[in-house]
């Protein structure tokens, strides 16, 4: 089957979680020609993976997945009810500062010239360097908490969850519903959550029911007395796979044995696409994270680009959806299907409905600003694990005098493998701050360019839509073959 | 202010390795520039270390440099030598998939031998096969050059430059020349990070040398380009020779690392003024085809990046060396079109003879910055 190559659209939409799925779903509504690419193959994101198969199964529905989960089945229903276009499996591999996407769709690929676009791909995992962090047997808890949406896959070997983060206590109290045997949970947090959860409670109006539903998980999970531990300076240990965790607790060194590992340390945003877009990024201190800079509407710097959702700053699934929200206001306004008056006007419910979240956000950032990863790297811990470079081989690089960090890239290939810096981009620049004595602004990230997702030589071959006169013009007409450039 | 016998600017691969062999006379040169050493065109180029089908002006020139690769060791130390992952005789190789190309190889390889160069020749499928199994079976011949074969440009520019500071020279990074003045003092050079002064000035700046030379009134090309390359992942080694197209867009080669690096003639976006460059996905298809028609081997690999430099390009793809028309004690070196790289070891030692002995032994004037008009255009092809 060959697919439908789009030569154009009013708006792209790229991400079909809360945010993206939102944004399709207003715009439509408003009369634009939206057009919403994700790469998975049903609607719901990082949050509600999957979420219409599991619904509607009523009787089977997991335990462990919960209300919350299901309450991405409206969402999902609302867009699909739109006149919204859907194109699933497609990963957008390329955005250019003019509004082409390049789109990779079951193994063919097409270039399709957007009016406007709003990126909501959303965060990613924290990469979380410890030593022996890449051994098999230690995964991202996000990462095990998508294979159970995605396929129902639970562990069924000894678990510790170690870490920071509102999802650590989710991911626990879901493994425990779904019946994995887990082992413990080691908190690296500052604070314990508790105590401060309850002295920081009368702040949190709006959002209380968040937190309260965070307070129920380790209620459930102390009603089945999971041990949670607070923990520094946790070590990966093992030889061919991981054996044990180690961790530093009360002043001394304790050691659990355990089979799966999994480790969290907060979400970041999803630079990819802007990155290779040069828009302007700032690095974010409260989130330890580079974001890309947005306005109130979700606009970039670049004119036809806005973000909506955790790819801008990390808010959380519940802003995702008015976040969403006010980018498609401000693409129907652009678009010229509503005025400045009408958008404004529309888009006071969905600030007021921000504002409810944000307190509750930076209460979080407070809590769980990730201690494990301001610690420096020791020499042998793997910084790219793609190409094996360690902090140390960095470390030598940087006192021999090369401190940029594309140079580090260039000369190490470290963020030059599989993912393409993805992983490695902050950890490496964490360790080059660290050696320079400056801040993470000062030592910027990787320069990234197309394929922002990886693209068989194939599909480029065989790329529709691609302008064969797009040539600039060159002073230099050489016919004869040695007069090449 | 700091003062010294020799200021160049630019720390590519052509002002390293100059700075390379002033100091080896005796010199203390000082390197200035604007970014990080090999951050442009030499940093991020293809590696390509290739005497096959290049303009007969500058062969001899491309000799010497074969030469100067080859015994890397004399120049920069066995240690230095070896991180420029230098792999020759290898072999480069031009496919000829038409009868004409095929023609053209057998004219061009004639030519050579009329001037006294033997080292292209055209070679049969059954050689070609045997050199590159890979290859489809849509190809009449080839033209090969056996010595040539290509290094890891960013590694090559740093062992330049490391070798250069080992012998005394000095570099500065993130310092950006903003003006030129001569007295008879000798030059002052104005960056953002002090002043300068020396007797004289070698403008090695790549696609803004240009932007130098307005600085004291001389015109020159402002052309430039944006060379465009492409990278799979690794992949299990199938083939050890450059292979590059006559008249089809192709050039790839297979790294150090496993990766393949496909480029050939693919143009991206210049932003000289942001200095870097985009690049285009439109302009990667005809690549891409050409991949894919010649090594089916490679249909299913997949690109994770491209990236694109930018690279000064003078109207007869050949670079400028010489003194500057206008003011005397600034040299030019610069204009490599898109092939500079091979020239590595060899422009800068050019440059420290004809700066120091006020001639090359090795014939350069076809590069004069003399053939061009006051305005910077070419003269007619009397020249
Ligand atoms: C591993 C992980 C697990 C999480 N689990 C939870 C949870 O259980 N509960 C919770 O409240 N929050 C969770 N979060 C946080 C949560 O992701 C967000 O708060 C919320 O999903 C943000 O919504 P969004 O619409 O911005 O992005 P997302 O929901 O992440 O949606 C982004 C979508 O974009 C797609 N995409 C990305 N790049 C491309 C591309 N180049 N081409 C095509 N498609 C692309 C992705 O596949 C995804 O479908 C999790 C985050 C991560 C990283
Ligand atoms: C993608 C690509 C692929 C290529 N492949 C090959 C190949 O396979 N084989 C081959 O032989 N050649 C190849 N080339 C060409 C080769 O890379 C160049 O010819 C060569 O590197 C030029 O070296 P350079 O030192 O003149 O320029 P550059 O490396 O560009 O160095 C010039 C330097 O001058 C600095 N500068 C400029 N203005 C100022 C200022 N005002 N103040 C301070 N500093 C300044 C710049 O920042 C820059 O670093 C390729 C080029 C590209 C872009």
């Amino acid at each position: 089957m060959t697919v439908k190559a789009r030569e154009t659209c009013e708006l792209a939409i790229v991400g079909g979680g809360p945010a993206g799925l939102a944004a399709a779903t207003l715009a439509a509504e408003l009369g634009v020609e939206a057009v919403l690419f994700d790469e998975q193959p049903t609607p719901g994101g990082q949050v509600y993976r999957n979420v219409e198969a599991t619904c509607r199964r009523q009787d089977d529905l997991p335990a462990f997945l919960g209300a919350d989960y299901r309450g991405g089945l409206a969402l999902v229903e609302r867009f699909r009810a739109s006149a919204a276009a859907y194109e699933p499996m497609s990963a957008i591999w390329q955005v250019t500062a003019g509004g082409k996407l390049g789109v990779s769709q079951r193994g063919e690929a097409y270039l399709t010239q957007a009016r406007r676009v709003i990126l909501a791909t959303g965060a990613m995992e924290r990469p979380f360097p410890i030593p022996g962090w890449t051994l098999p047997g230690v995964m991202g808890a996000g990462a095990v908490q998508t294979l159970m949406k995605a396929s129902g896959l639970v562990p069924d070997r000894p678990t510790v969850i170690a870490g920071s983060g509102p999802l650590i206590y989710l991911v626990a109290y879901q493994l425990m519903q779904a019946g994995a045997p887990l082992q413990a949970i080691v908190d690296t947090s500052a604070q314990p959550l508790i105590r401060s959860a309850f002295a920081a409670l009368p702040h949190l109006s709006g959002a209380a029911g968040e937190l309260f539903k965070g307070l129920t998980w380790i209620a459930a999970l102390k009603a089945k007395r999971i041990p949670m531990l607070a923990g520094r300076n946790l070590v990966a240990e093992g030889t061919s796979r991981v054996e044990a965790v180690s961790f530093e607790a009360d002043g001394r060194r304790q050691r659990l044995a355990t089979s799966l590992l999994l480790l969290h340390e907060g979400v970041i945003p999803n630079i990819q696409i802007t990155t290779s877009l040069r828009c302007r990024h700032e690095w974010d201190p409260a989130q330890m994270a580079w974001r890309p800079a947005t306005d109130e509407w979700g606009a970039t710097s670049l004119d036809p680009i806005a973000i909506a959702g955790d790819g801008a700053a990390i808010r959380g699934a519940k802003a995702a959806v008015p976040l969403g929200r006010l980018a498609a206001l401000d693409a129907a306004c652009r678009l010229g299907h509503i005025a400045e008056g009408e958008r404004d006007e529309r888009a006071a419910p969905e600030r007021a409905a921000l504002a409810r979240q944000h307190n509750f956000r930076s209460f979080l950032d407070r809590l769980y600003r990730p201690i494990e990863s301001v610690r420096p790297l020791d020499d042998a811990t793997i910084a790219c694990r793609c190409e094996e470079v360690t902090a140390g081989d960095l470390r030598e690089l940087i006192d021999d005098g090369f401190t940029d960090l594309n140079q580090l890239k260039s000369f190490s290939r470290c963020g030059m493998g599989q993912c393409q810096g993805r992983m490695c981009s902050n950890t490496v620049g964490r360790v080059l701050a660290e050696r320079l004595g400056t801040g993470m602004a000062e030592v910027g990230h990787y320069r990234l360019r197309l394929p922002v997702k990886p693209l068989p030589i194939e599909q480029l071959a065989l790329l529709k839509n691609a302008d064969r006169n797009s040539k600039p013009i060159l002073p230099v007409v050489a016919g004869d073959p040695s007069q090449r450039i | 202010m700091i003062k010294t016998d020799v200021i160049v600017i630019g720390g590519g691969i052509h002002g390293c390795c100059t700075a390379l062999h002033l100091a080896r006379r005796g010199l203390r040169p000082i390197v200035l520039e604007k970014n990080t050493v090999g951050r442009h065109a030499s940093g991020v180029n293809a590696g390509g270390v290739r005497q096959l089908m290049r303009h007969t002006a500058e062969i001899p020139l491309s000799m010497a440099a074969m030469t100067a690769w080859e015994n890397l060791d004399d120049l920069l130390g066995p240690e230095l030598a070896q991180n420029c992952e230098f792999i020759g005789g290898v072999g480069q190789i031009g496919l000829a998939e038409s009868a004409d190309e095929m023609a053209w190889c057998h004219t061009r390889v004639a030519e050579m031998r009329a001037l006294g160069y033997d080292f292209e020749e055209v070679i049969d499928v059954a050689e070609l096969k045997r050199l590159v199994p890979s290859v489809a079976d849509i190809c009449r011949g080839a033209i090969i050059s056996r010595r040539d074969g290509h290094a890891n440009p960013f590694r090559t520019t740093q062992s330049f430059r490391l070798r250069a500071e080992e012998l005394g020279a000095r570099i500065f990074e993130r310092t950006r020349v903003t003006g030129l003045e001569q007295s008879d003092a000798g030059w002052t050079v104005t960056t953002n990070n002090g002043v300068f002064q020396a007797e004289t000035i070698v403008n090695c700046g790549g696609a803004w040398a240009w932007q130098l030379a307005e600085m004291v009134g001389e015109h020159l090309p402002k052309s430039h380009f944006a060379s465009t390359l492409m990278v799979t992942t690794r992949m299990p080694r199938f083939i050890d020779p450059v292979v590059i197209g006559i008249d089809r867009t192709l050039s790839f080669k297979q790294t150090e690392a496993g990766t393949v690096v496909i480029g050939g003639g693919i143009l991206g976006d210049p932003q000289l003024d942001a200095e870097t460059a985009d690049t285009v996905a439109d302009r990667m298809v005809e690549s891409a085809e050409t991949v894919y028609e010649f090594f089916p081997i490679l249909r299913k690999a997949t690109i994770v990046r491209s990236w694109a430099g930018l690279e000064a390009l003078m109207p007869d793809v050949i670079p400028v060396i010489g003194p500057s028309r206008v003011a005397p004690g600034l040299w030019h070196a610069f204009g490599f079109s898109g092939h500079g790289f091979q020239l590595g070891p060899i422009v800068g030692s050019v440059l420290a003879d004809l700066i120091l002995d006020g001639k090359s032994p090795i014939p350069i004037t076809a590069f004069s910055p003399e053939r061009f008009t006051p305005e910077g255009t070419l003269r007619s092809a009397s020249h």
